[in-house]
């Protein structure tokens, strides 16, 4: 017969600081965890959100984003009459050829941040339907006009409709701010691509992006691409293009993650041990009332367990309260795929609440194991005798 | 000093728990010195910078290029003493994840202006005599076994195509916090290879001023040279230079230290804990010492001490193993941090957070041992 539970939440109550004090300590390491996740997660998902898998991404060959590229305008214009690209409701192809550069801006505090200044088309936004205007008007082709990230809003100086912004030796007025849906566009500016040209003396493009009639034809348009001596170009899924920019980091991240935390809750384990000792240790006499009640070795093993998991439960349900806040906070760091910076939110996901709840039960089953064998194997007479 | 036994012996009496508390406090300790080496590896940068370097670029970013003409112009600057070149290839071997910074750097200017990248003057001779040559720093050589007279192929990104480079020289820094991971060569190599439209372009000038104090005028200097140029410059000093590049990487920073402090902080709980079990259990004890005519002060300092002593073990061990394993394994996490070294100052810091974790949680229980009353303590147990 197993020993009742409330005996276990009436333990845990009457040594109130000790198992706040413990729980506490093991809610930070599941905080730090699920923490960890939600920053990894929330850069890998800006990024690979940015590519959608109906598209491609023609770039120059030996590239690995699009900084580094180059499609020379005839190179664009072959591209852009491909078969396989699906058509517009005018009967013209889906497909756009932007310019991107990196421009050196001054953050809402002063210091400095690379963002991406992208010329494009008219049709880049129906390549992206993601992208929509949330405030002002889109720019008007051929004037000094640019739209701007919600991001780049919300963190650069100047970025605001209404203001004015000086690249390249011109002042652009901002007519329009756009939610890019949490993608790496959120980040950037944009203007017109044909007078971005001559003003950022740029003769070439960086990228062509087009949408594909048939998810099926990439690899008859590949093979003509990359094969066509006019130009040497690869193409790409857009949406494994933009995965792959954020791969090294998120690893980076996530391994910094699991090491940290697993290093920790070596630590936290420790503690766990020293607190269950302690309550095995002070309840010698109870166990041994236990063992002469008829309670098995095996039942009070399981509820000394139980207790354990218990404590480390609530820790594990304080670090996921305290990581509720920290979703939706916003960060930045830089692509170094495409030396610019890229704000993104964290994300705290249910999975990774989950997570941090099995994180924590696990260190609480470790730290509780030991002592509880030790209280399973006392000894009736000696444990009742001992004061 | 005297009852240093008594303290030792009463850490001794419960091993199991002193054994787990230390360990607690050093996995604390040891990611935190992690920690903030990560921090530290990037400020390498700043620590090696020269008061009179100052750097040239692009104003608009690093991606633009300025013409090779400047070259002249920023010579005849009023205290620059010198001037060198160079464009970054950023270029991979065999794989993108093999991650280190190549440069394309005017070879007989750029030992003059960078001392402290120092290499064998007849290694430096061979690099610079051979146009495909290279030079390569003493980190990058061991981290991919690269030895005098291997041929290295380096994919570029920027600059396409396959490059074969002939490592000339190993260089080493002359203080610790010179990088040692990047691969020289010929810019006159890179710039004969490019076609006709792309030649003649640099990516960063460094020049060197007569002064420190030169640094501010001599930038206001060349950028107002240039300003209503089609390629407008900016200038700062080599600190201020890798202050933003640092900047860019973003919040990371305050990330870690974040997760630091939520570290400590947890391990903190975890030992307040464990010291008012420890003392708890010794209320009879202690009530004992005090009829024996121990004063409440020596009481306080009895079981202070003791968390001290528990806390600066861990602190030490941790501070230690942290210093030890990033040393002895060259840990640089895939080439992200080339300079991962813990300095002395972290380790004194963590040695601190140590002692203020050991004070902070010997207080409770020290206080309330000392303020005991005998009798009720004797009477409470048994």
């Amino acid at each position: 017969m197993p020993i009742p539970l409330a005996y276990n939440l009436r333990n845990l109550a009457a040594r109130k600081v000790s198992t706040i004090l413990t729980a506490l300590g093991i809610g930070l390491v599941s905080w730090v965890f699920i923490f960890t996740l939600a920053l990894a997660g929330g850069f890998q998902s800006a990024l690979q959100a940015t590519g959608s898998p109906a598209n491609a991404i023609v770039i120059r060959n030996g590239s690995t984003a699009e900084l580094t590229s180059i499609i020379a305008r005839d190179a664009a214009a072959a591209i852009e009459s491909q078969p396989e690209i699906a058509r517009a409701a005018d009967g013209t192809p889906l497909a756009t050829h932007e310019l991107v550069v990196v421009w050196n801006l001054e953050r809402k505090n002063g210091t400095a941040a690379n963002v991406v200044v992208r010329g494009v088309t008219a049709k880049s936004l129906a390549l992206r339907p993601k992208v929509h205007l949330v405030e002002g008007r889109m720019f008007h082709a051929g004037l000094e006009e640019v739209v701007v990230g919600k991001l780049a809003n919300a963190r650069i100086a100047h970025c605001s409709v209404g203001d004015r912004i000086k690249l390249a030796g011109h002042q652009w007025s901002i007519v329009g701010v756009f939610d890019a849906g949490g993608t790496s566009f959120d980040s950037e500016i944009w203007g017109d691509v044909e007078l971005f040209m001559p003003v950022f003396d740029r003769p070439v493009y960086q990228s062509v992006t087009l949408r594909l009639d048939e998810p099926s034809h990439f690899e008859a348009i590949r093979r003509r691409l990359e094969a066509d001596p006019r130009m040497s170009v690869q193409i790409r899924h857009e949406d494994e293009f933009y995965a792959a920019q954020s791969a090294t980091l998120a690893t980076l991240l996530r391994g910094l993650g699991l090491f940290v935390t697993l290093i920790m809750a070596l630590g936290a384990v420790f503690g766990a041990l020293n607190t269950m000792y302690a309550a095995v240790g002070s309840r010698t006499k109870e166990i041994g009332t236990l063992l002469a009640l008829g309670f098995s070795r095996g039942a009070i093993l399981t509820s000394f367990l139980i207790e354990s998991v218990l404590l480390a439960g609530l820790g594990g349900l304080l670090g996921c309260l305290l990581a509720l806040p920290v979703s939706g906070m916003t960060t930045s760091t830089m692509n170094f795929a495409s030396f610019s910076e890229i704000a993104f939110r964290f994300q705290v996901t249910p999975l990774m609440l989950l997570y941090g709840m099995l994180f924590a039960a696990v260190m609480g089953a470790l730290g509780g194991f030991f002592p509880s064998r030790n209280a399973a194997r006392r000894v009736i007479v000696e444990a009742l005798r001992q004061v | 000093m005297k009852y240093f036994r008594l303290v030792l012996a009463n850490l001794m009496r419960a091993k199991r728990r002193t054994f787990l508390t230390v360990f607690s406090i050093a996995v604390a300790l040891f990611l935190f010195c992690t920690l903030r080496t990560v921090i530290t590896s990037f400020e390498a940068s700043l620590r090696a910078s020269q008061a009179t370097r100052l750097v040239v670029r692009h104003a608009a970013s690093l991606v633009f290029p300025l013409p090779l003409a400047y070259r002249e112009r920023l010579a005849q600057v009023p205290g620059v003493t010198g001037v060198t070149y160079g464009n970054w290839f950023g270029g991979f071997y065999q794989d993108p994840k093999n991650q280190f910074a190549q440069f394309a750097m005017d070879v007989p200017t750029m030992f003059d202006l960078f001392p402290e990248t120092v290499a064998p003057p007849d290694q430096v001779q061979a690099f610079r005599a051979e146009r495909t040559a290279c030079i390569i720093g003493r980190a990058l050589a061991k981290k991919y076994g690269w030895k005098i007279g291997d041929q290295i192929p380096i994919v570029g990104t920027i600059y396409p195509g396959e490059w074969r480079f002939n490592v000339r020289g190993i260089y080493e820094g002359k203080t610790r916090d010179v990088d040692e991971n990047t691969l020289f060569f010929h810019w006159d190599f890179l710039n004969e290879s490019l076609p006709e439209g792309r030649r003649n372009y640099v990516g960063i000038y460094w020049l060197r001023i007569r002064s420190p104090d030169l640094a501010a005028p001599v930038s206001q200097r060349v950028d107002a040279i240039f300003e209503n140029s089609p390629q407008p410059t900016k200038t700062e000093t080599e600190k201020a230079f890798q202050a933003g590049f640092i900047s860019m990487i973003g919040n990371v920073q305050l990330l870690l230290t974040i997760i630091g402090s939520a570290i400590v902080f947890a391990i903190m709980l975890v030992t307040i804990n464990t010291m008012m079990m420890a003392a708890r259990e010794r209320t009879t004890e202690i009530a004992v010492l005090k009829t024996l005519g121990f004063s409440d002060g020596l009481i306080l300092r009895l079981v202070a001490g003791e968390a001290l002593v528990v806390s600066l073990l861990g602190g030490l061990l941790g501070c230690g193993l942290a210093a030890l394993v990033f040393h002895e394994t060259d840990f640089t996490a895939a080439g992200f941090f080339p300079n991962f070294r813990v300095l002395p100052a972290t380790i004194l810091t963590g040695l601190a957070l140590a002692a203020v974790m050991g004070i902070l949680s010997g207080l409770g229980p020290a206080i309330s041992a000392a303020q005991l009353k005998i009798a009720s303590a004797l009477r409470k147990v048994a």
